[in-house]
């Protein structure tokens, strides 16, 4: 017997290639079809297909500076769901004929080849009559012949493609379109305002300067007068509205002090305008406008396009359930079984609902729920939950309850209510709005009497130019274009945000709340160690490249493939696989199967399986014939950047926890490696357990942002102050998170803080500069200086150098990749 | 200058008709999506590598 010294793996290999699908850099001799490359199973499929129908021009049009794309994650589904009479009569429309149509969401779109891959998915399934695909929106309109093919054939098109499809709830898609047209629409038509009631005001204070007849001046006037209304009435709605709103709720916001701007400049040009005499500022008024609905409209549009990547919540617990009734079979509706009934779930399936195994025994993967990619062994009186999934073996199931009542359902309801209730964030220009507002009017006042003191007859005409002038134009606009500018820079750099107020409130310290699989790991087993005969890693690697098993796959990583001919291979159940290879039968698992098969293990192994088992890795013993030969340690290794990471983040002054589904004894280690305190590391968290003590943090005043990546983390992220979600897992807590990255790692969450920082800076800075703008505004309206034209000077000027100094700060850093 | 009563009227016209355009193609989504139709010109049925198999085929 070999008694070696533990021999680490060299994973890198000597030669590098690009995978043909997606260009991700792999092992050139991994998985070789053709001479080509490919990174993943997944990547060959999508290119066999893609070659197969005739589509290889994705490739030519593929836009190689652009991120590579999404690995294709398929979800594996039928989507039998969506040929349901239920979900049609909601989501599609049809023209009574055979033609149908439907909207779906479709992930992993990233480049204009996506656009042309999917736009031909009628050559992979035909029957499709068009697709158009709305790349800013990720969703594609689908047109298909009901006679000829099923929605649900579409989908598993799509998915082949590499573009899993999800429902969209289309009535919310429509309002949220018809809100963006119809500010574009306002903002439009103020636009045209504006410039006309600009030309007007050129004739007027030319004649100002040179002498006008009283009825032209009557006529351009009434003229910008008649422009003026519905432009204030109308397009300036946008802000009466929300000025009412804040004065009725007395929450500050900006839209204030807008409106009382507006108001008093219309009343005080439209009495002008009547008397034909006195100023009028109209040309002020729509600009200003025109100008803050351009603001309003970047806010809006930006806003829309994260909400829509976060439609993404999957169907994420199946919809129909195979129902066993008096030894008969049929589906029927997962949430409409009822409990007491038997359900039966096949390999490969989703566990429709929460219930108790009575026959039958399955390896099944719970990552759903606890994030831990290791599938766990259920046999008879086990219970399993809605959304788990069986990966091999069969099982017959008493429903213990369905829909909504399971754990996941209660879980999605959780994570909707904890949004609910969530206090909004209350934004830094909208602190400053509530001072603005008392301090205009004050100075109004002030300036109101001043006058009445001086000069009666100009009191009036004094104060409304003040208003008019301190209305916050720049203000107004100065936030939303630093926040927009910002949120695309970060776009770029892989980080979407949901909204600006995020930002905000990411740019100061606080608790990081960390997920340790899948965020701070790689979350898949690796192969972390090899004692013992090392001659038969390539039978080894022959074997489980006929299997599915991650701790399979982690073998399929670690060494290169080879044409070794393996036969008669049989998949134990408690996790082994034993097949002949080269006349020798190989047998590996869990130290307890083979210990069992060969009744009890070498003292040496045992001791190497005890020594691994105690550091929270997973031994495997590996035999030939009847005779152990060597001992495999696999472990989820810690993600490469996460130490660094993590201490830039301290730097910036965070705080740290990792709350994790997996045992302490892992939790610990991986705090150690990271160099946290040992209190600040928790394992054994259930989903529930881990939005407990996320509220727990937050009651004590903390700061709370919390970084995960898959469900199990998505109710916890929802009662954070902020929620982060890191790309490789699952999208299906997207919902819940207010940020997430599409790259991989945690370096985005780093440039997240850092970013965010360097945005308040530049809000500050706008908020800083156009107050200031509106204190020499004052100054001058104070003194009685200030005339329209001056007004209709400063106003854009402002404006212009908010813009400018919005565009020119940096803030997110695209890495190269 | 007595023109200028009946050319403001005109120019005011004319721009309604900016605007009523403007509020057509609004409505009727041309600026739903400005990104995808501009890339979608560059996938020019000649151009495209699939183009000369399926003549062939």
């Amino acid at each position: 017997m070999t008694n070696a010294a533990p021999v680490l793996i060299a994973t890198a290999p000597a030669l590098e290639a690009e995978c043909a699908h997606c260009g991700q850099t792999v092992a050139a001799r991994d998985a070789a079809v053709e001479g080509r490359s490919f990174c993943c199973s997944g990547c060959r499929s999508v290119y066999e297909i893609v070659q197969a129908s005739g589509l290889s021009g994705y490739y030519a049009y593929r836009d190689r500076s652009a991120p590579s794309p999404a690995r294709p994650r398929g979800v594996g589904g039928r989507y039998q769901e969506l040929d349901e009479a239920a979900f049609q009569a909601e989501y599609c429309r049809g023209d009574g004929g055979g033609e149908q149509s439907v909207e779906l969401v479709v992930e992993g779109i990233h480049c204009s080849a996506c656009v042309w891959l999917v736009e031909r998915v009628g050559r992979v399934v035909p029957g499709v009559t068009s697709a158009r695909l709305d790349m800013s929106r990720n969703v594609v309109a689908l047109g298909w012949d009901s006679r000829q093919t099923t929605l649900s054939a579409i989908a598993r098109g799509l998915e082949s493609l590499g573009y899993p499809p999800h429902p969209l709830g289309e009535r919310r898609a429509d309002a949220g379109r018809a809100r963006d047209r119809e500010l574009l629409l306002r903002l439009g038509i103020a636009g045209a305002a504006a410039g006309n009631v600009m030309l007007m005001a050129f004739a007027l204070y030319s004649g100002a300067f040179s002498g006008m007849e009283a009825a032209y001046q009557a006529l351009f006037r009434w003229t910008s007068f008649a422009i003026a209304t519905p432009a204030v009435f109308w397009c300036g709605a946008v802000f009466l509205r929300g000025g009412w709103a804040a004065l009725r709720t007395r929450s500050p916001h900006m839209d204030l002090p807008v409106s009382i701007g507006i108001l008093t400049g219309y009343v005080g040009g439209a009495v002008s305008t009547l008397r034909g005499q006195g100023e009028i500022y109209f040309d002020s008024l729509c600009t200003l406008i025109f100008l803050l609905l351009v603001g309003r409209y970047l806010q809006q549009s930006h806003h829309r396009r994260s909400t829509n990547q976060s439609d993404l919540l999957l169907a994420l617990a199946p919809h129909t359930a195979h129902l066993v009734e008096g030894g008969v079979e049929r589906d029927v509706p997962a949430r409409s079984v009822s409990a007491g009934a038997t359900v039966r779930v096949a390999a490969g399936d989703r566990i429709p609902v929460d219930g108790l195994v009575l026959r039958g025994s399955a390896s099944v993967d719970t990552s759903l729920l606890t994030g831990e990619p290791m599938p766990v062994e259920t046999s008879v009186s086990d219970r399993v939950y809605a959304g788990t999934a069986c990966q091999s073996g069969e099982l017959w199931l008493k429903v213990e309850s369905a829909g909504t009542a399971t754990r996941l359902g209660r879980l999605m309801a959780s994570v909707e209510a904890t949004q609910r209730q969530r206090p909004p964030i209350v934004r830094l220009a909208d602190r400053v709005a509530g001072y603005f507002v008392v301090g205009i009017l004050a100075v109004a006042a002030f300036t109101l009497l001043l006058w009445l003191e001086l000069d009666p007859r100009l009191a009036i005409d004094h104060t409304v130019a003040l208003l008019v002038v301190t209305c916050p134009c720049a203000l107004g606009m100065a936030t939303p274009l630093a926040v927009s500018v910002a949120l695309g820079r970060a776009a770029n750099a892989g980080i979407l945000f949901k909204g600006g107020e995020f930002m905000e409130e990411l740019a100061q310290p606080g608790v990081i709340v960390f997920d340790k699989t899948g965020t701070l790991t790689l979350g898949q087993p690796t192969l972390l160690g090899w004692i013992g005969d090392a001659t038969l890693q390539p039978a080894l690697r022959a074997i489980e490249g006929h299997c599915s098993h991650p701790l399979a796959r982690a073998i399929q990583r670690a060494f290169p493939e080879t044409d070794l001919v393996v036969e008669d291979v049989e998949e134990l159940a408690q996790g082994g696989i034993s097949a002949l290879v080269a006349g020798q039968r190989l047998l590996a698992g869990s130290p307890a199967l083979v210990g069992a098969k060969l009744g009890g293990l070498p003292a040496w192994a045992s001791r190497l399986v005890e020594r691994h088992a105690s550091i929270g890795q997973t031994p495997v013993v590996i035999a030939a014939g009847r005779a152990v030969r060597a001992v495999a340690a696999f472990g989820d290794a810690l993600r490469p950047e996460a130490r660094d990471n993590l201490r830039r983040l301290r730097e910036l002054g965070f705080r740290f926890e990792i709350l994790s589904g997996d045992h302490q004894l892992v939790v610990d280690r991986v705090a150690a490696e990271l160099g946290l305190p040992a209190g600040a590391a928790r394992g054994g968290q259930s989903p529930e357990a881990k939005l407990t003590r996320i509220s727990e943090l937050r009651a004590s005043g903390e700061r709370v942002i919390m970084v995960g990546d898959g469900v199990n983390d998505a109710a916890a992220m929802a009662a954070a102050t902020v929620g982060i979600a890191v790309h490789g897992g699952a999208e299906t807590c997207l919902k819940a998170a207010d940020i997430f990255a599409t790259r991989s790692g945690l370096e985005p969450v780093t440039e997240a803080v850092r970013g965010s920082r360097r945005a308040r800076a530049a809000i500050r800075r706008g908020i800083v500069m156009s107050l200031g703008y509106n204190l020499v505004g004052i100054a001058l309206a104070v003194g009685g200086l200030l005339s329209p034209l001056l007004a209709a000077i400063m106003m854009p000027l402002s404006s212009i150098s908010v813009v400018s100094l919005a565009l020119r700060a940096k803030t997110f850093e695209r890495k190269a990749p | 200058m007595t023109i200028i009563f009946l050319i403001l009227p005109i120019t005011l016209l004319l721009s309604l008709g900016a605007v009523a355009a403007f509020t057509w193609a609004t409505r009727g989504g041309q600026f739903d999506d400005l990104q995808t139709p501009a890339l979608r010109a560059l996938h020019d049925p000649c151009a495209a590598p699939t183009a000369s198999r399926d003549t062939q085929s």
